[in-house]
């Protein structure tokens, strides 16, 4: 069966052709950063133009990358939430319109639910169940996964999400949006031990993240360093926020008795974080996986491929259409997965 | 020729299928509810008629201004099935469908556009169709574009919804008022049915919403500078 995903749930139009058999045939992405940065953050309603005059252009690419006609959609699955309503809707009035012309089952899928399985789409790919660590600009979640649709939540952040800790770091010390590749660039150059920043609840013996507070720490720094010790200043944050993040990963195996790691979301991109996973896996004997890098952010491939899991195994077709703008993951029904 | 239209620009969802001239038609309440309610009420006017979609010339939709949402969901679901059954697309005014559904010759059109605006065009009708006095604005109510003689007929939701100062604006230059009045889909099909034989309809990847309202957020270099949003609006917010 050959799934079109169509994601736009933020800023990114993504648009992927997911075949049962073949696999990932195409995938297709507009990302609207650009256009959001003379604003200084997501304008909602510029996203919802963006998607709406992108969108079908994005999939006549897919279907030329694949070498396919539309006809040969077998299944359409859509971001329905959670996201910004209008950019949602955006996508799933074109999955509707064009699951009744092709006469092919529609499904909404949880975008937190593309991510976390998203790693499943690279090779090798993980067996339930695992721990996965689920770090985007929106999200800052440890979770246990025991199949498709069986999300238990170990512990997630009380404020900051660590995207947005890296982009409002980013922010502070000037290098523009979105943050976490600026200020991942800057670190490369820069000492990472030069200041010691707090590493919030590291030590809390629970699952649960903070990152405000190394924030506000980030702010006086730089205030009190000035623009020539930016570079020392995104290494030492992001050593800070890597440390967190493989502390509580660890812990999480611990407690949950697992051996396999799962790293989804744009955060997840982060060179200093996978290294410093990669050597923990070695240390402790764990295996980590990581989704393909072009997969980590926002994308139409992860939402085909959790569509085409959930159609394989009987979700019935939506019908007409809707969107969950607010929607927890642990709301998702499970469903068998051979 | 069978074209499908349809419109979900204003709180109403309508649709409408046009088959060389005779039109079957539906249209409901639906508040925020197009999203469920538009593609059954497709389906059910194909089925009425015994059509597919594969068997129509063309698909045309309300393409604004209106509810951006709104607009939106009209153009996506057209997107949709323009893809999947290889049919050509056009969006029409939602403004010139109100004139069209008047069943006048000189028609002010003015939709809520919310924060205390509308969307207004003035029309007259001649042999060639209908030429709009004033291009499509949004507006204060206060500031609502005039005809340059009375005799017009007045519609919209806006009328029922800025009543006292669409009034005092007009004055005695409309002969009636018809507040109830949509861009109902049976309109925007009997002004596509033309448009298509000449051609003008677009593959569903050009085929775009007309927000009018066009300026919905100020960039940082505005926000410094104490930019007021300018151009052809006055709004500052986010939504419509
Ligand atoms: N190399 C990197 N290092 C650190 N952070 C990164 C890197 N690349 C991307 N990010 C961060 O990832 C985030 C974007 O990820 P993603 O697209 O998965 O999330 P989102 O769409 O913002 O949020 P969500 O998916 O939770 O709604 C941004 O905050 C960005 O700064």
């Amino acid at each position: 069966m050959l799934v079109l995903g169509i994601e736009t749930s933020c800023d990114e139009t993504g648009i992927a052709l997911y075949d049962t058999e073949r696999g990932l045939l195409a995938h297709a992405l507009h990302s609207q950063v650009a256009m959001h940065a003379e604003y200084g953050g997501v304008v909602p309603e510029l996203a919802s133009r963006d998607h709406i005059r992108r969108a079908p252009r994005l999939i006549g690419k897919a279907l030329a990358d694949a070498g396919l006609e539309i006809g040969a959609v077998g299944a359409i699955a859509y971001t329905q939430g959670p996201g910004l309503a209008g950019a949602l809707l955006a996508g799933a009035s074109l999955a509707a319109g064009l699951g009744v012309a092709l006469k092919v089952p529609v499904l909404g899928v949880h975008h937190l639910e593309g991510h976390l399985l998203s790693p499943l789409l690279a090779a090798p790919r993980p067996e339930f169940p695992f721990v996965a660590l689920l770090v985007s600009g929106g999200h800052t979640q440890l979770m246990r996964v025991d199949g498709v649709g069986l999300y238990e939540l170990l512990g997630e952040t009380l404020d900051d999400a660590a995207g947005e800790a890296f982009d409002k770091t980013a922010q502070l010390l000037g290098l523009g949006y979105p943050g976490g590749p600026q200020v991942a660039r800057a670190a490369e150059t820069g000492d990472a031990y030069r200041y010691k920043l707090p590493r919030p609840m590291l030590n809390s013996g629970d699952l649960e993240f903070s990152f405000s507070g190394l924030k506000t720490a980030v702010l006086n720094l730089a205030k009190k360093e000035g623009p020539g010790a930016t570079a020392d200043i995104a290494a030492s944050f992001q050593a800070a926020v890597v440390d967190v993040l493989a502390g509580k990963c660890l812990a999480a195996l611990t407690r949950t008795g697992m051996d396999r790691l799962v790293v989804a979301g744009g955060v997840g991109a982060n060179r200093a974080l996978r290294a410093r996973l990669d050597a923990e896996a070695g240390r402790h004997g764990f295996t980590v996986f990581y989704p393909p890098l072009d997969l980590c952010t926002d994308n139409g491939a992860m939402i085909a491929y959790a569509g085409a899991l959930r159609l394989t195994a009987g979700a019935p077709s939506d019908g007409g259409f809707s969107v969950r703008p607010r929607w927890e993951l642990a709301e998702l029904e499970a469903v068998p997965v051979s | 020729m069978h074209l499908l239209a349809f419109d979900t620009s204003t709180e109403w969802c309508s649709a409408a299928l046009w088959m060389d001239g005779r039109v079957i038609d539906a249209a409901v309440h639906a508040g925020q509810a197009h999203s469920r309610l538009l593609l059954p009420m497709v389906s059910s006017l194909l089925a009425e008629a015994g059509l597919t979609l594969g068997e129509l010339d063309g698909i045309a939709f309300g393409r604004g201004p209106g509810s951006f949402t709104g607009v939106r969901i009209a153009c996506g679901v057209a997107q949709g099935l323009a893809l999947g059954a290889s049919l050509p697309l056009l969006g029409v005014s939602t403004l010139e469908a109100m004139a069209e559904e008047a069943d006048a010759e000189q028609v002010v059109t003015c939709l809520d556009a919310r924060m205390n605006e509308i969307y207004a065009a003035v029309w007259r009708r001649d042999p060639s169709g209908w030429q709009a006095e004033t291009e499509a604005m949004v507006c204060p109510p206060a500031v609502a574009p005039l005809p340059t003689a009375s005799g017009y007929v007045g519609c919209g939701g806006a009328f029922a919804a800025y009543p006292e100062i669409l009034a005092r604006r007009y004055a005695d230059l409309l002969t009636d008022i018809r507040p109830g009045l949509i861009p109902h889909a049976r309109s925007i099909a009997r002004l596509a049915a033309p448009r298509f034989r000449a051609g003008m309809a677009v593959p569903p990847e050009a085929a775009e919403p007309v927000y009018v309202r066009d300026k919905v957020a100020l960039t940082i270099r505005e926000r410094t500078m104490g930019t007021r949003p300018g151009g052809n609006t006055h709004g500052t917010g986010m939504s419509a």
